[in-house]
């Protein structure tokens, strides 16, 4: 099966709103920023499969299989 | 006198008479400027007790010491006065050019007092200062009155109220540059009270600076910072405030259709990203801002477009009416501006209205079979805006806000507001913190008197537990200090995502010929919010009234990353009291308030 990346703001830029990936048994979100060629310093705020938490620690979270990731970077506002 | 002006303009239009006084320069030390000083001003000549549009009420326009400097973002101006929809001390902010154009005229501050017998406006050109007639003018929209007094002073900026502050509205709003607000808690309505549609200003003064090189090398320093910092140089400059949309709905804090549910599979139409793809014009920056997160976009109203929404506006035009259409959201963004509305208060009621629909306590017999106002109809939202601030059958109703609204049913759980305001566009069930800060507001429901979504939402500066009880009270209580004192300073509560209590201090001692630290200056937040805190103690809020509605507390999160869970206010509220070192029913205790100078 394939999990779904949603990304916001200018992670958008050259790779679109949702992407679609593969999956493989024990993949973490850190193999995921690495296919998109984003660093983990560029992310302010990750969700795995509803799941939010301190970017470093959630990187290293194994996704599930059909799950999705989403990924923004710094933005805030109010 | 470095920073201020050091002179005050009293205008009393029961009178007629206007004069000037001289700044307290130690008071002016003291409370900063702005939000401080002003409460401070405005408590000692006010009963806390009076009606607020009792003739005897003031209002003070006041700037901050770093208004109309060369600092990032030094622009900004407070309205202070009792708000007639909480009863609290109401201290509402506004960008544009207003306020350091005040300051250019040669004023740190303005008090209003009495109620002059017919409309009037007030043009201020320096020392030449003259109260005249506005017969003219009242009843227009805020941009006709733009642009009639700007016809008569060319060069001037012009703050003004619109129909609904007339009106009396409780969410007037006062607004100048046409689209910038002092928006919440009914200043607007104060002004109408006075029979004062506005307030021209213009000047050529500069306030005199202690230290001009070492200002010149502080302003670099933050001006950098906000560039290199991603919200600030990147977030906010290309999306605006909208930018929220995607983030806070995809943490299922998202409220929908008046806080019944927390996400909407349909908001990225109306998110950051599509109003800057398909609807963005240009930014409009307020004044000396180098952030830039106003917004003009396209508009069927004007060809070269209007004032774009925030985020809490999309929200509350969109997901907590269950409706998704950017049009319609800088639709009634633009007839907010345009009647004097606060946006926030305005949607939220309309969504209060539609969810007492709902549970069958508005009926079509009571619409006067007008257009239904009911989750997800799209017709009803313009249609309502302008009964609303024409006060037009049940829109007069609708004019005074959700609680209000929802009392008169005698319901007021279905009013989503802390002290009679209405909650921004965060579930506090998926954000303790923010919830924690919500209740202890001294305005009552508000978004900017501490901003605690950073850390538990957006990872700014760190990410906290959003759900986590333990160290909330203490984040809670310096997010609000910290927020008070940039209120107090005359910049932007944006720079603090980049900028720490060391660059306010810095700036502040540049200009000023001070020698303030970090700690001072936070000891000067601490102190202006217990004096806010005193004003409402004194004005009858009590402590009880620290809470949030039932909704919240009892009933669980039904859907989304937030599911199952309430807000666990009993277990933050004492603990959040010690760290403010009140007492267990929310008093502050007399040690704490001595050890504050009050
Ligand atoms: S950051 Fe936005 S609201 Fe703040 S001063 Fe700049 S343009 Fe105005």
């Amino acid at each position: 099966m394939a999990i779904s990346i949603k990304l916001f703001a200018n992670f958008r830029e050259g790779r679109g709103k949702i992407v679609q990936m593969d999956y493989t048994p024990g993949m973490t979100g850190q193999d995921v920023i690495d296919a998109l060629g984003i660093t983990a310093p560029e992310i302010a705020a990750i969700i795995v499969d509803g799941v939010d938490g301190k970017v470093d620690a959630m990187l290293t979270v194994p996704v599930k299989d059909g799950g999705y990731l989403a990924i923004f970077p710094p933005v805030a506002g109010g | 006198m470095f920073g201020y002006m050091g002179k005050i303009l009293r205008i009393n239009l029961t009178t007629g008479v206007i004069g000037t006084e001289d700044l307290d320069f130690e008071l002016a030390k003291k409370y900063i400027g702005g939000r401080g000083l002003g409460t401070k001003m405005y408590m000692d000549e006010v009963d806390p007790q009076i009606d607020p549009f009792a003739a005897e009420n003031k209002i003070i326009f006041i700037n901050g010491p770093l208004t109309g400097t060369a600092t990032p973002t030094g622009g900004r101006y407070m309205v202070v006065t009792k708000s007639p929809l909480t009863g609290c001390i109401a201290s509402s902010n506004s960008g544009g050019e207003w306020g350091a154009y005040l300051k250019y005229a040669g004023y740190d501050a303005i008090i209003i007092e009495g109620k002059a017998s017919l409309p009037v406006y007030i043009n201020i050109e320096e020392e030449k200062v003259e109260i005249l007639p506005a017969l003219d003018i009242w009843g227009k929209y805020t941009s006709e009155t733009s642009a009639a007094l700007k016809e008569k002073h060319p060069d001037s900026k012009v703050l003004t109220i619109g129909p609904s502050g007339e009106k009396l509205s409780q969410m007037a709003a006062i607004m100048n540059e046409n689209d910038r607000a002092a928006g919440r808690s009914g200043v607007g309505a104060v002004m109408g009270s006075k029979n004062l549609k506005a307030i021209t200003v213009k000047g050529a003064q500069k306030p005199v600076i202690a230290n001009p090189d070492g200002l010149k090398a502080v302003t670099k320093e933050c001006r950098g910072m906000l560039k290199e910092n991603g919200v600030t140089g990147g977030g906010l400059p290309t999306y605006g405030t909208a930018v929220l949309v995607n983030i806070i709905n995809e943490h299922g804090v998202y409220p929908t259709n008046n806080f019944q549910g927390g996400h909407d599979p349909g908001a990225e139409a109306v998110s950051g990203e599509t109003l800057t793809e398909e609807y963005l014009i240009k930014r409009n920056p307020c004044h000396h801002c180098p952030i830039g997160c106003g917004r003009w976009v396209k508009s069927e109203h004007s060809p070269e477009g209007v004032g774009g929404p925030e985020y809490e506006t999309l929200w509350v035009f969109a997901g907590d009416l269950g409706i998704n259409d950017m049009n319609i959201v800088i639709d009634a963004n633009y007839w907010c501006n345009e009647f004097g509305l606060d946006t926030i208060s305005a949607g939220a009621t309309l969504a209060a209205a539609m969810e007492l629909y709902q549970r069958g306590y508005i009926t079509d017999e009571m619409l006067d079979d007008d257009v239904i106002l009911k989750f997800g109809n799209a017709e009803s939202v313009i249609h309502w805006l302008k009964k609303m601030g024409k006060r037009e059958g049940f829109g007069d109703l609708l004019a005074r806000g959700s609680y209000r609204l929802a009392d008169f049913f005698g319901v007021p759980e279905y009013s989503m507001s802390v002290k009679k305001q209405d909650l921004p566009a965060y579930d506090p069930r998926g954000i303790q913190g923010m919830g924690l800060q919500y209740a202890t507001s001294n305005r009552g429901g508000c978004h900017v008197r501490g901003y605690l979504i950073s850390p538990e939402i957006l990872g700014l500066p760190e990410k906290l537990d959003r759900f986590e009880l333990a160290g909330k009270p203490v984040w809670a209580k310096i997010f609000q200090d910290l927020t008070a004192l940039i209120d107090s300073t005359g910049l932007c509560l944006f720079t603090s995502f980049a900028l720490g209590a060391q660059q306010y201090a810095d700036m502040l001692n540049e200009v000023l010929g001070t020698e303030w630290t970090a700690d001072d200056i936070l000891l000067a937040g601490e102190r202006i919010w217990n004096l806010e805190k005193l004003f409402n103690l004194e004005a009858g809020i009590s402590p009880e009234e620290d809470t949030l509605p039932p909704r919240f507390l009892e009933e669980e999160m039904p859907e989304g990353p937030t599911k199952g869970w309430v807000h666990k206010l009993d277990e933050l509220l004492p603990l959040y009291y010690q760290e403010r070192g009140w007492d267990e029913d929310g008093i502050p205790t007399d040690e704490r308030l001595e050890k504050l100078g009050l």
